[in-house]
């Protein structure tokens, strides 16, 4: 059961200062952490990684191979220990990511998750209907398509390739990495045409 | 509810990107404190991430995801966090509460001192 947000608040500062004055912590390393994750890394992150695949058929199949030597290539490191798979949409497979247990995210390539991947009902309905689910993000899928749902489990975190929207030949990497959403690298969305 | 539903609810905080990061100051350190842990070896992810589970689950089996029931993911991370650390015996239930009085106190002291009264 929640606590109230106040002694919620202040058990969370009486761990932080104990953790502190014992000296495996300091004030300076947890506002990094914080301000990293609440500033800087983000899905423009994923992004990145998903225009270069697009772009680059050896990279592709490199990050297909091992996602976390292919991203590094990009600088774009994990976090803590997590190992992420990369799992690649095509017209006939659609990939949906969730954590049954315990929301984890691959934090180190999409930042923190939205409220709605750590919600009860999300986690709970993403195995049991996924295309339901899929569906109330806005997205028809066609019914031949079938869909694979990737729960994460210990250090490995899925990541989904989308598939590259058609109209998008002659744009830059950027361009490209403009069109990948958040959800389209979680499965609860697709990429986005050029021009929407 | 629908997933989608519970996204147009969400009330209206600072987002950045379009996108709800934390909703309360405490959640950022929670978050921040176990991540911190973990890069400086103190434990393995791992640890924290089955005292997570457990935490949801406990809450899952006490009939937590009924419709109406509030969810809280970062207090389930909170009580995690403060779980490995009683656990691995890096905190003690006594410290821990020592130091809970000790902060409320000392909040209980600014208080008072905004509406100007004195202390012996």
């Amino acid at each position: 059961m929640p606590l109230a947000n106040d002694e919620t608040a202040l058990r969370m500062r009486a761990i932080e200062s104990l953790l502190i004055e014992k000296g495996l912590l300091t004030e300076e390393v947890v506002d990094r952490i914080a301000s990293t994750y609440e500033h800087d890394i983000g899905p423009l992150r994923g992004a990145r990684v998903v225009a270069r695949a697009w772009t680059d058929p050896t990279f592709r199949a490199r990050l297909l191979a091992d996602g976390t030597a292919a991203m590094a290539e990009l600088g774009v490191g994990g976090f803590v220990a997590e190992h992420v798979v990369v799992v690649a949409n095509t017209p006939e497979v659609h990939n949906l990511v969730t954590c049954t247990l315990c929301s984890c995210y691959p934090w180190g390539v999409l930042g923190l998750p939205p409220s709605w991947y750590k919600s009860p009902e999300y986690r709970a309905r993403a195995v049991r209907e996924p295309r339901a689910v899929i569906a109330e993000f806005g997205v028809e899928l066609p019914p031949a398509t079938a869909i694979r749902v990737w729960d994460s489990s210990a250090e490995v975190r899925y990541l989904v390739l989308p598939q590259r929207p058609d109209g998008t030949d002659g744009l830059a990497e950027e361009e490209l990495a403009a069109l990948v959403t958040r959800d389209s690298m979680v499965g609860t969305g697709l990429a986005v045409a050029p021009g929407r | 509810m629908s997933v989608s539903d519970r996204i147009r609810d969400e009330p209206s905080l600072p987002r950045r990107n379009g996108e709800l990061a934390f909703d309360a100051p405490w959640q950022s350190r929670a978050f921040s404190v176990a991540v911190a842990l973990a890069e400086s070896g103190v434990w393995e992810w791992d640890a924290f991430r089955t005292r997570l589970i457990d935490e949801i689950g406990a809450w899952t089996d006490a009939g937590g995801d009924a419709p109406d029931a509030g969810w809280d993911y970062y207090a389930h991370w909170l009580a995690a966090l403060e779980r490995v650390l009683l656990e691995t015996r890096v905190l003690t239930a006594a410290e821990l509460d020592a130091e809970l009085r000790r902060l409320a106190h000392a909040a209980a002291h600014e208080h008072d001192d905004e509406h100007g009264h004195s202390h012996a």
